[in-house]
């Protein structure tokens, strides 16, 4: 049983470790906690269910369908609803962020109606393979080699490249970058591309595991990988993936080991969150942003 | 007449104004429009609990559904009679205290502020020390944590069912009573020292430290003052809908409450009455859109739940073309209509 346990907790983990890398790479940017990214993980998972029932591609193609689409997404938010308030106070953004997450959930349920779907998987992903008395998913293995395939890629690119390079100053300062002839916007309409192409490997992944979509799928997943964020230490990508990986083992191994709290699951990552607010602000690998006086 | 006495005279003759309003509301309007009326007391109630909270403190809080749902339970609960408690509770035998306790309503609604001012306080001390969007976060996590203790504490609150049949004493009468305590102190709280202080430290914190302000007492302060009216809010809301359950106390609720705050003006208290008015008359006016309209001989079929991404789209053009809101930080006041010709003269 421990084993089942354990593989489902690094799925469970991988997911949210993924979500959290937008959530981190955003507010490391921008300084701001972007509401609409749950909704791009719900968008990740529709993409793949039309691009497979409506349009009839397969599935491969259909994965790739979804991530440009939803990396397309993103970055349309962040170009309408984010940059105009650039300079406005920063809360001004926040607001915006929860308003454009509550017209992604609204405009989805008008467009896809409520009903939940199912999405198509592939045999191989779900025929449960046996050892001895260990019944796993592929997918169970399949998703956490994913997400480490993806999150070594993606600390390529922010410590390898050029832009990875752009971003990781933007982080730190953006206006004396922007006076260094750096692009600003566009590395930042490339981290919200990034950052939503994560969101809907992870939005796929999820609607395989937990094979019914609906359009607020994204409400709770998105919560607690903000927490699995700000748990890690916002900012810091290796944080994200972390604090995605111990919010999954809590959730998973208290309901295993004391069913009469599998009630209070959802309520799990909100206490991690205040215990970690409260004891360390930054989380486990943040670094102190200083308040400028 | 001096400026103190013909003020007094204009809030006396207001307040009449609103009270023949209400005598005349109930007897000539019909139920819905009543109870859009109701809601609009409420609503603003909301409001300018959130703006004391975030407009005039400068704390980002996203709590105020878990405070609402605590004055809602707290009030349907002193409400109901002994016998409907027992034969509802279903899922299991609602708990002793609980089961007999009862008060009238005006106390029922005192004491749903107070819990949830009682909580707010609770939260605060530990929550407060975190700025900016951290304080947001978790005090969304304690909203969330609040529902989800709603949802399993079912020998009290009757799990996810919700309770029921919760008497209906929230007329026009009481919610514009109410409407007016909040208001009345709210204004005076405002323009006391004590509400300097909360604009000092809203406008920089750092800078009314040094001036030996003890911020995180008036921030504590401020907060369990906002729940109390929050919880207010919750209790007559829970009164007017008569029913209730865990899931209506979403992060959803809380967005509402904020838009009319950020609509009306953050830190405005005439705005957060003004946002109130507008945006609820707006949210209903948009109903139209989810029913079928007929133009000559075309219907356009109704779409369900247009309305809320029309309203959504209205929250974020309002923080991208007019961030302020309706009324920025400015009040309307008897002084500001009456003393125009005088502005830039000699004010006192």
């Amino acid at each position: 049983m421990f084993v089942q346990h354990f593989f489902n907790a690094l799925t469970l983990g991988s997911l949210y470790g993924l979500i959290a890398i937008g959530y981190t790479m955003v507010y490391g940017i921008l300084r701001l906690i972007n509401f609409a990214h749950g909704d791009m993980f719900m968008l990740g998972a529709y993409f793949v269910f039309f691009a497979t029932t409506l349009w009839a591609l397969p599935w491969s193609l259909a994965v790739v369908v979804a991530i440009i689409g939803t990396a397309l997404c993103g970055v349309l938010v962040d170009r309408m609803a984010y940059r105009p308030l650039r300079d406005a106070p920063r809360i001004s953004a926040l607001i915006s962020a929860i308003g454009v997450s509550f017209f992604i959930q609204n405009l989805s349920l008008v467009l896809f109606t409520g009903l939940p779907r199912a999405v198509m998987r592939p045999d191989w992903l779900v025929n449960v393979i046996k050892f001895g008395d260990i019944r796993i998913l592929p997918l169970a293995i399949i998703v956490p080699i994913v997400t480490a395939a993806l999150v070594a890629s993606l600390l390529w690119v922010i410590y390898r490249t050029k832009p990875g390079l752009a971003m990781r100053a933007i982080s730190k300062d953006i206006e004396t970058t922007r006076l260094m002839g750096v692009p600003v916007d566009k590395v930042i309409a490339m981290t919200f591309a990034i950052g939503s192409a994560l969101a809907a490997a992870s939005g796929i992944m999820w609607a395989l595991r937990y094979p019914q979509i609906n359009p607020f799928m994204g409400l709770v997943p998105g919560n607690k990988a903000f927490i699995a964020a700000v748990f890690g230490g916002i900012g810091s990508i290796q944080g994200a993936v972390v604090g995605g990986m111990i919010l999954g083992f809590i959730e998973i191994m208290v309901v295993a080991f004391f069913p009469g709290l599998s009630g209070y699951r959802d309520a799990f990552a909100f206490i991690l969150l205040i215990v970690i607010l409260l004891m360390k602000p930054t989380g486990l690998m943040g670094e102190k942003l200083e308040d400028k006086i | 007449m001096n400026r103190k006495t013909r003020n007094l005279a204009l809030t006396g003759i207001a307040i009449a104004l609103l009270a023949f309003f209400i005598w005349w509301a109930q007897g000539n309007l019909d139920g819905y429009k009543i109870q859009v009326t109701n809601l609009v007391a409420v609503n603003a109630i909301l409001a300018l609990s959130l703006n004391l909270i975030y407009g005039f403190t400068g704390m980002f809080s996203l709590g105020h559904a878990g405070f609402m749902a605590l004055g809602a339970y707290v009030n349907a609960l002193l409400t109901l009679t002994q016998d409907q408690k027992t034969t509802m509770w279903i899922l299991d035998p609602i708990a002793w205290p609980f089961s007999v306790m009862h008060a009238p309503f005006f106390l029922s609604v005192v004491c749903a502020g107070l819990v949830a001012a009682f909580v707010a306080l609770l939260i605060a001390i530990p929550v407060l020390r975190l700025g900016g969007d951290y304080l947001g976060i978790a005090t969304l996590g304690f909203a969330e944590i609040i529902r989800v203790v709603l949802t399993n504490l079912s020998s009290i609150t009757n799990g996810a069912l919700g309770i029921k049949g919760i008497p209906g004493h929230a007329n026009l009468w009481w919610n514009y009573g109410w409407f007016l305590i909040t208001l009345f102190f709210m204004i005076r709280l405002i323009n006391s020292n004590f509400g300097s202080v909360l604009k000092a430290i809203r406008d920089d914190e750092i800078a009314a430290k040094n001036m030996g302000i003890n911020t995180f007492f008036y921030k504590v302060v401020s907060f369990t003052v906002g729940a109390f009216f929050a919880g207010v809010g919750g209790a007559l809301m829970g009164s007017l809908t008569t029913t209730i359950d865990p899931k209506m106390f979403s992060f959803a609720l809380t967005f509402n409450v904020l838009m009319f705050t950020v609509a009306g003006g953050l830190g405005s208290i005439t705005g957060s009455v003004i946002g109130s008015i507008v945006i609820t008359v707006l949210l209903e006016w948009l109903r139209i859109v989810e029913n079928p309209v007929t133009i000559g001989s075309f219907e356009i079929p109704g779409i369900p739940g247009m309305r809320m991404v029309l309203f959504s789209l209205a929250l974020i053009l309002i923080i991208l073309f007019r961030r302020e809101g309706i009324m920025g930080m400015k009040e309307i006041t008897w002084d500001g209509i009456f003393d125009r010709s005088k502005r830039g003269g000699k004010s006192e």
